[in-house]
């Protein structure tokens, strides 16, 4: 390599970030989501207190008295109850992501790089998984072992990880027989090191796409269980709101469509971001 | 013969995937803190050490795992799931009672979402930069991010209070009188904003597919062919591009029978659809193991039957498939 003339070369993430600049739908979504991070992390600040405090009269429409999203049933600030569950809903959207893609790209990795009766067995599991229908699988696992924000989290992870082990075999399949792959098990690298250092950063960019778009469907899938009811009660996100406010809707429907803005807005910017990463990340479909 | 060995072959498959389904039933049902007897004696008031372990040889709990995992999956080929102590009923029949008005929900959801996702991906092939192409991305972006149960609610604030079009919850309605024409009308009033509800979320994801499927079959050789041979573009469309763009679209509606249920399970209790999902949540709330497990098992039999009517269909919509055998 060191004796070929260099020439004005960009480095693949400045190259991926200038496609992505230029994607506007994509920039404004990361604008929105950088906010709405922004409110989850410093809104309890800015807007401190018990959100689970009842400070006026119940129904009072938003806008009058004061609180700009009104109260709901009990009385409590809806504005507040929204600001502090922001926190609770990214989280949950992000560590059940991570749990997720850890599971998935365990096993589409072994799966993709041993082949034989590894990938005939990992893959059989996939499928079997992909037989469950995810929200019922998940609200059994609650319902059975509790429904504290860790086992809810551990519940979405645990479901939802055939997508990314399917695109990480996949990937596993096409870059292992790629030349730099032989040649770094020529040069003696163990199969760990290939896995880990060789296969996988290569493999990486669908599988960024895919575990961003998965923090979104996370969020849809935690204030799923949560309208059901399967929920830490004592903790406010966004689905608890629409869930707990579920009967008035008669009465005050701001109360559940408010909160449902809110995660629609969050899951909208990740998935447009999602888009651009998926343009910026994957060249061969720049041109679609 | 192709056809039925495939079908052999696929049933096979397929019970091997339910007495995996089961396994997992019982490992969870093991691992998780409590048995059936603790829910009896709470359920009763209390019972002392002794009239437990009583039960519990009688159920069989004090058996070997093995044992009675043998049992349980011996006990579910004789369709026989278990019996509900909060309903005081054999789960089979809780469930077979609930089951039809899932699957109305669940296919007319996925035809409803088929054919519109189809015709609007079609109308957006034939002009890539056109208003319909627009819509189906715009439509593609809402289906993803709205959440069912929030969509599920606008629509029943707009079209059952604000404009009451349609009722507002249950099945059919208990005033309606009269034979069967009569009764299913009532039915299929209620079922409107709920296949709606559920059908969005996948017009989205098949109308996008179907675009892209249909741009690349429309910019074939055969379909250049065709154009040149004379046929109308309305023929070539419909006979010739969209007989080849379907298959990956079928496909796709395959794969997707878990997550319509999963969806169903959301709209039932929105819109109070006497299903599973309700029976599930209900069961849930009570701690009513055996049906919660019945109801997996179940759902995990309509998705398998789901993916083999999709098979199905796909031999007789692609020839490919029938010439590979």
């Amino acid at each position: 390599m060191s004796d070929q003339p260099i020439t004005r070369a960009r480095s693949p993430f400045s190259e991926a970030f200038e496609m992505f600049r230029r994607n506007h739908a994509a920039m404004a979504g990361l604008v929105v989501l950088v906010a709405i991070v922004a409110t989850a992390i410093l809104g309890p600040i800015i807007y401190p207190g018990d959100p689970f405090s009842m400070v006026w009269a119940p129904f009072t429409p938003p806008g009058q008295d004061g609180y700009l999203l009104g109260t709901d049933y009990l009385g409590r600030d809806l504005l507040s109850l929204l600001v502090h569950g922001a926190k609770v809903s990214l989280t949950v959207g992000l560590a059940a992501a991570f749990v997720t893609v850890t599971i998935g790209i365990t096993v589409g990795a072994l799966a993709g790089f041993y082949r034989g009766i590894v990938e005939e067995a990992l893959m059989r599991l996939t499928e079997f998984f992909q037989v469950l229908p995810t929200l019922l699988f998940s609200m059994v696992i609650v319902a059975l072992f509790g429904a504290s924000l860790p086992m809810i989290t551990f519940a979405i992870g645990v479901v939802s990880w055939p997508a990314v082990a399917r695109i990480t075999r996949a990937e596993f399949l096409r870059i292992r027989e790629l030349e730099y792959v032989t040649a770094a098990r020529a040069g003696g690298v163990r199969n760990v090191g290939l896995i880990f250092r060789v296969i996988l950063p290569n493999a990486l960019p669908p599988i960024v796409v895919q575990a961003a778009l998965m923090v979104g469907s996370a969020i849809l899938f935690e204030a799923g269980l949560s309208f059901l009811g399967l929920t830490d009660p004592n903790v406010a996100s966004w689905g608890q709101i629409i869930g707990s406010n579920r009967e008035y809707i008669l009465d005050a429907s701001y109360t559940v469509t408010v909160p449902g803005v809110a995660i629609f807005i969050t899951v909208l910017a990740i998935s447009l971001v999602g888009d651009g990463l998926n343009d910026a990340l994957n060249p061969k479909l720049r041109q679609r | 013969m192709a056809v039925v060995s495939m079908i052999a072959q696929r049933i096979g498959y397929a019970v091997a995937l339910l007495i995996a389904v089961l396994i997992l039933n019982f490992v969870m049902i093991n691992l998780a803190p409590g048995d059936v007897v603790d829910t009896i004696a709470a359920d009763s008031g209390g019972a002392d050490a002794e009239l437990m372990a009583e039960i519990r040889a009688e159920y069989g709990l004090d058996q070997p795992v093995i044992v009675q995992l043998g049992r349980y999956i011996a006990k579910v080929a004789q369709f026989d799931l278990g019996y509900s102590y909060f309903y005081n009923r054999p789960v089979v029949d809780l469930i077979l009672e609930r089951l039809p008005a899932t699957l109305l929900l669940v296919f007319s959801a996925q035809f409803f979402a088929l054919i519109v996702g189809v015709l609007l991906g079609v109308f957006a092939a034939k002009r890539p930069n056109g208003l319909v192409s627009h819509v189906v991305t715009l439509f593609a972006l809402f289906g993803y991010a709205a959440p069912v149960f929030w969509t599920g609610i606008l629509l029943l604030i707009a079209f059952s209070l604000k404009i009451p079009l349609f009722p507002v919850a249950g099945m059919r309605d208990v005033t309606v009188e009269g034979g069967f024409l009569p009764q299913a009308l009532s039915v299929l009033h209620h079922l409107v904003l709920p296949m709606f509800t559920l059908g969005t979320i996948f017009i989205a994801l098949y109308s996008r597919l179907c675009r892209a499927s249909m741009l690349e079959v429309l910019g074939s050789d055969y379909v250049r062919t065709a154009r040149a041979k004379g046929l109308s573009p309305r023929e070539v469309t419909m006979k010739h591009a969209l007989k080849n763009a379907l298959p990956p679209v079928i496909t796709l509606a395959g794969l997707q029978f878990s997550a319509v249920i999963s969806g169903a399970v959301l709209v039932e209790t929105v819109f109070s659809w006497p299903g599973l999902g309700q029976l599930a949540l209900t069961s849930i709330l009570a701690r009513d193991a055996p049906t919660i497990l019945g109801i997996l098992f179940f759902s995990a039999l309509v998705v398998i039957v789901g993916n083999l009517l999709t098979d199905l269909a796909l031999r007789f919509i692609d020839p490919r498939v029938k010439a590979g055998g």
